[in-house]
């Protein structure tokens, strides 16, 4: 068997393959929070809490409605956005004159009153939910066997940040978006509702992190602090993309997927500390982070 | 609506207030007073194996003792400690400080050993249901400290016994990275090797910031191991079994499940926990006397079934009643060590876990079970899981004080 820094080849082509597929969800949620961030320079510490509820909007649909996987993809992400445009409307926009401190302080307590709501009405220890049938089973690789959702994982996620970075880096309504962040009264003054541009684009945040609920629910536990458990790395991610950076989060969110994949191997304790090395690291050297434009 | 600095801080003192005020029940005033404090997880990762249900539980007991009849005002006081140390020991100090009596439950070893300290320096009643570390009854037992329930010994001893002698000679385990995960780690792989079998590999993983298990799980699987050994608990073990049938290694390897709880069994949901091999020392559905007590107690807990660790708080706090109403002295009660020493000479006996003792060392002697999770077309009713593999009786699943005790309290 041949053999790379002591470890057997096919274990090492693996990992990589499972750094990709965690890089996925970094990818997916760091960009939701990179656009929040890019566009409203609000620090959404809630967004680890609206990607578990869009886990547990997907287990609701099936548990008391019958509706699977596959209307879920759709349905979750719209409700979780739903949820989203009331935080924003109602809550959020009161921060928008203050300090940035106070965005993030406001929506860490959001966190711990979703977490709390939903520890309260269902329990810690989580619920069940299973892959659809047409992507249950394996695949042998020849060097591993890929679970076929996890496959699916990777395609959902590479089309998801292409598209989003597409919209926002190509598009008039993207352009509007930035021009609205960048100049918001001149903007106005064009007859662009800018509020509603800004709100809608919050709402469109918190639907990609309850899009990587959907896809998250059939790999891991769906339970209160499923997105606790992430958000700390994935705020990492935002960091060393460079703050605001579309096209940076999700690169970083990749790269830092398979670094973490290849620690795993190596040394695993070390594997939850290896991102906030990195990122020490690249503040030190970069500090608008590895794609953001110098402050 | 603007918020003002100050309603933003003034809100958020309030919330820090409320959040370690330990929240009370008061019951009718006459008769005399006992307190006991359910200091347990009441809004994290091990909630459902404590939580609620143990208050309720010990709700149950006081209810069965007939505390009212018998002339005691029995009030069940509960706290949170956030699986935080610091937190726990807080608590603790306030609860003994307003005259609580007892205090119980206390899922988290780390928790334990430090509401443990707080007993003794008080010189009041602890019984510890929820945690599991072994050093409890080794390392840092007192005289007013009682381990219930179950412990990392036990476990090894029951789980891993059981694997290897039914042919499971080759181990990979997966551990979490704190000092419980080691604890179990260390017994079970002692087994493993009293029996002649062989650890290959073991993954320290981060705890608590791991949910992708799939790397560690791809390792074990190329170690050809026979076993994959959870050493961890709650979401951990959840997460890594549930990737385990992703990646298909339940069709080769066997997972015993180290400490998981019928909670946990119950999150995952039959299609992915069906034939995984466990200990829990108390099962609903055990016999005559286990099922009359879930059905006393359910009205109060409808929606989580008793676990061992919840069970276990009933047992506790009953015989904590009985030691009680057979000292006759109020005066005596306050006085921890004493209390503790009556508990220690009276065996116990109730629905929950049947006649046992508790041991010099502060360690409760009950059967050991092992299991075995149903597939989803064998469970016939709500909450119907497992299967009764073997039994080990106390004196062969608790390590005996004999050996390398670091207990105080033993004279050798």
């Amino acid at each position: 068997m041949m053999m790379i820094f002591g470890k057997p080849a096919p274990l090492l082509f693996g990992q990589l393959l499972l750094g990709i597929i965690n890089g996925s969800f970094y990818a997916m949620l760091s960009l939701g929070l990179a656009i929040i961030f890019g566009l409203l320079r609000v620090i959404n510490f809630a967004h680890g809490a609206l990607f578990m509820v869009g886990a547990f909007v997907t287990w609701g649909l099936h548990h008391y409605l019958g509706i699977g996987f596959w209307p879920a993809l759709l349905i979750a992400p719209v409700i979780v956005a739903a949820l989203g445009l009331g935080i924003e409307r109602g809550l959020i926009r009161f921060t928008y004159k203050l300090d940035i401190l106070y965005g993030l302080l406001l929506t860490f307590g959001l966190a711990l009153v979703l977490e709390g709501l939903f520890t309260n009405g269902f329990g810690s220890s989580g619920v069940a939910y299973n892959a659809p049938d047409l992507l249950s089973g394996v695949v042998d690789l020849g060097f591993m066997f890929l679970p076929v959702y996890r496959g699916f994982v990777i395609v959902a996620a590479i089309v998801i940040c292409t598209a989003v970075w597409f919209t926002i880096e190509k598009t008039r309504l993207g352009a509007l978006l930035r021009a609205a962040t960048e100049n918001p009264s001149l903007v106005q003054a064009f007859g662009v509702n800018v509020p509603r541009l800004i709100a809608l684009t919050f709402a469109g945040g918190v639907g990609l992190a309850g899009l990587a609920g959907v896809l998250a629910a059939p790999l891991y536990s769906v339970n209160p602090n499923m997105g606790s458990a992430l958000i700390d790395t994935v705020f990492a991610v935002v960091v060393i993309g460079g703050m605001g950076s579309i096209g940076g989060a999700i690169l970083t969110g990749f790269g830092l997927g398979i670094i973490q994949g290849f620690t795993e191997v190596f040394y695993p304790p070390a594997s939850s500390v290896v991102v906030f090395a990195v990122m020490a690291i690249v503040l030190l050297t970069r500090p608008a982070g590895l794609f953001g434009k110098a402050a | 609506m603007t918020i003002s600095r100050r309603t933003l801080i003034g809100s958020a003192a309030t919330g820090a207030a409320m959040a370690s005020l330990p929240m009370g029940r008061a019951r009718a005033a006459g008769g005399k007073s006992i307190k006991i404090a359910v200091i347990s997880d009441f809004s994290g990762p091990y909630r459902d194996d404590g939580g609620p249900t143990s208050v309720a539980c010990v709700e149950q007991a006081v209810a069965d003792f007939g505390a009212t009849q018998k002339g005691y005002n029995v009030t069940v006081l509960k706290g949170d400690h956030q699986n935080k140390p610091d937190v726990g020991t807080a608590l603790a100090r306030q609860f003994y400080d307003q005259g609580v009596d007892l205090v119980i439950d206390v899922p988290n070893t780390a928790v334990a050993i430090a509401i443990n300290g707080v007993a003794h320096d008080k010189n009041r009643a602890f019984i510890d249901s929820g945690a599991a570390g072994s050093s409890l009854t080794d390392k840092f037992c007192n005289a007013q400290s009682i381990h219930w329930t179950y412990d990392t010994y036990m476990l090894a001893q029951s789980t891993g016994g059981a694997m290897v002698k039914a042919g499971g000679k080759s181990w990979f385990f997966v551990t979490a990275n704190y000092a419980f995960g080691h604890l179990l780690h260390d017994q079970t792989a002692a087994v493993v090797k009293s029996h002649g079998g062989t650890v290959v590999g073991n993954v320290n993983y981060p705890f608590p910031q791991t949910t992708d298990f799939s790397s560690f799980l791809i390792q074990a699987e190329s170690s050809g191991a026979q076993v994959l050994g959870l050493a961890n608990a709650g979401a951990d073990t959840v997460n890594s079994i549930k990737q385990a049938h992703q990646f298909g290694l339940t069709k080769k390897m066997k997972i015993a499940g180290l400490l998981v709880f019928i909670n946990d069994v119950h999150g995952m949901g039959l299609d992915i926990a069906q034939d995984l091999i466990l200990t829990e020392s108390f099962y609903w559905n055990l016999n005559d006397r286990t099922r009359a007590f879930t059905k006393r107690v359910l009205p109060r807990t409808p929606n989580n079934y008793p676990c061992m660790d919840q069970a276990g708080c009933y047992s506790g706090t009953l015989h904590f009643l009985k030691t009680v109403h057979a000292m006759n002295n109020m005066a005596a009660v306050k006085n921890g060590a004493e209390l503790v020493a009556a508990m220690k000479k009276m065996p116990t006996d109730d629905d929950a876990f049947g006649k046992a003792y508790i041991r010099e060392d502060g360690r409760f002697m009950c059967t050991a079970y092992l299991f075995k999770v149903k597939k989803p077309g064998e469970s016939k009713i709500p909450w119907d899981y497992y299967t009764l593999l073997a039994s080990t009786p106390a004196n062969k699943a608790y390590m005996p004080m004999s050996e390398e005790t670091a207990c105080k309290l033993i004279k050798t």
